[in-house]
């Protein structure tokens, strides 16, 4: 899997097609994202995220294009991506920050283990060069918390939540957050300035805001400190988007969100 | 175009956790926890995820400053530690040890802080030690 990523990435860095490849690399014993380019001369080093599991070294790297993409808006650059990175990318189009024409996605598939972790709906990506197309997984988490009756589920909610010490990770790191103005720091809405959050407000603020934003990578479930599971509150969000608007985010990238047209984007 | 992402430490407390300063043209632009560290296993706390904002803020301290008639003033290391020095001695001499306090840091290495200690207990005749982690 990973020669033919590499013939691929360097294909396109020789062509002169992209500036350069944003993926990741292994160094000193660590694995993190990295920006290969046809002056480095080779491709050294480049993993495709697993270190002892499958994905578990994944970035992420969508967010680290849209820095490069906004300082050189005219190059055009390749991108590691997995199928939730693509339906990232596909929303990152929609919401006009990033653009189609200036991003070659390297496609690579998930094997079943892990998209069965992720309960994912499509574990490769279209853009796919390496691996093998898995079945999408069943939202099995997601049912076992709905099956609770209300005043329980309100109730796991609420002790889930508790354990949050605002570290702002969930947001940080979320490909899909690229407010320049984040709600999770708007004082009418949520106790800026003081631990613990507000519980529920805090997180119900973030989870609506995700709202046909999330494209369910569950990078904000791995980087909370305290494992609350934020992932399965976003898949029933966006399970709700699907079913008042008939949109699934990520899914297609010429069809815009209820939302962005709800609030007047362009 | 110049765009490194580069292992490091976070400077905050004494844990250790790891994370990538992305760096474009020379400015940091944000910390990505590091998966791969068997310290903070990708997450960091709040601190460690807004630790590069001190390095390019127009506020950081990059020498010493001593206080004259009121007024910050930048001055040499020389001349901040022999006023260092001086103002101790009259402190010690005329309210004792026990008024005075030291302040170390959880960004240091052991050894700087056992010196500090030593310092306090051992020079100046205190317990009062304490260090910037307890924020
Ligand atoms: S969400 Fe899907 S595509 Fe993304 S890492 Fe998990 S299995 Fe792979
Ligand atoms: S799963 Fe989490 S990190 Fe990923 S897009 Fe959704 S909210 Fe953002
Ligand atoms: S990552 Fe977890 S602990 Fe941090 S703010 Fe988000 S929910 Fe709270």
């Amino acid at each position: 899997m990973i020669k033919t990523v590499q013939e691929r990435v360097k294909a396109l860095l020789d062509s002169g097609e992209i500036a350069g490849f944003l993926g990741l690399k292994e160094a000193g014993g660590h694995i993190g994202p990295h920006l290969f380019t046809p002056e480095e001369n080779g491709l050294d080093g480049l993993v495709l995220g697993d270190w002892k599991g499958p994905g578990d070294a994944r970035y992420t790297l969508n967010k680290q294009l849209i820095h490069l993409a906004r300082a050189y808006p005219d190059e055009t650059f390749g991108v590691l991506v997995r199928g939730c990175d693509e339906r990232g990318l596909k929303s990152l189009y929609v919401w006009n920050q990033l653009s189609p024409e200036k991003v070659v996605p390297v496609g690579i598939a998930c094997p079943p283990e892990l998209a069965k972790a992720c309960e994912c709906s499509k574990p490769y990506p279209d853009a796919l060069v390496a691996g093998e197309k898995g079945e999408g997984c069943a939202q099995e988490t997601l049912k076992q918390v709905e099956a609770l009756g209300l005043a329980d589920r309100f109730g796991y909610w609420q002790k889930e939540f508790d354990r949050c010490i605002k570290c702002y990770g969930c947001r940080d790191v979320c490909p899909m957050c690229f407010c320049k103005e984040c709600s999770l720091e708007d004082p009418d809405l949520v106790n800026t300035g003081d631990v613990p959050p507000d519980n529920p407000t805090f997180h119900l603020t973030r989870a609506v805001h995700m709202a046909g934003r999330c494209i369910d990578c569950g990078l904000c479930n791995e980087v909370c400190p305290v494992g609350i599971p934020l992932r399965t509150l976003y898949k029933k969000v966006a399970d709700i988007i699907d079913e008042e608007f008939g949109y699934r985010t990520g899914q297609a990238a010429d069809e815009k969100s209820p939302l962005n047209i709800l609030a007047g984007a362009s | 175009m110049d765009y490194k992402t580069v292992l490091t430490t976070c400077p905050y407390c004494g844990c250790g956790c790891n994370f990538y300063l992305e760096v474009l043209d020379g400015k940091i632009l944000a910390p990505i926890p590091c998966k791969t560290s068997p310290t903070n296993e990708g997450k960091l706390c709040i601190k460690g995820w807004n630790a590069h904002e001190f390095i390019q803020s127009p506020n950081r301290l990059t020498g010493p400053l001593v206080r004259k008639n009121g007024e910050l003033v930048a001055v040499s290391w020389d001349e901040a530690l022999d006023y260092t020095v001086s103002r101790l001695k009259e402190i010690k001499d005329s309210h004792g040890g026990d008024s005075i306090a030291f302040f170390s840091s959880a960004k240091v290495t052991n050894e700087e802080n056992y010196l500090l200690q030593k310092f306090a207990r051992a020079g100046i005749g205190t317990n009062s030690v304490d260090h910037c982690a307890r924020l």
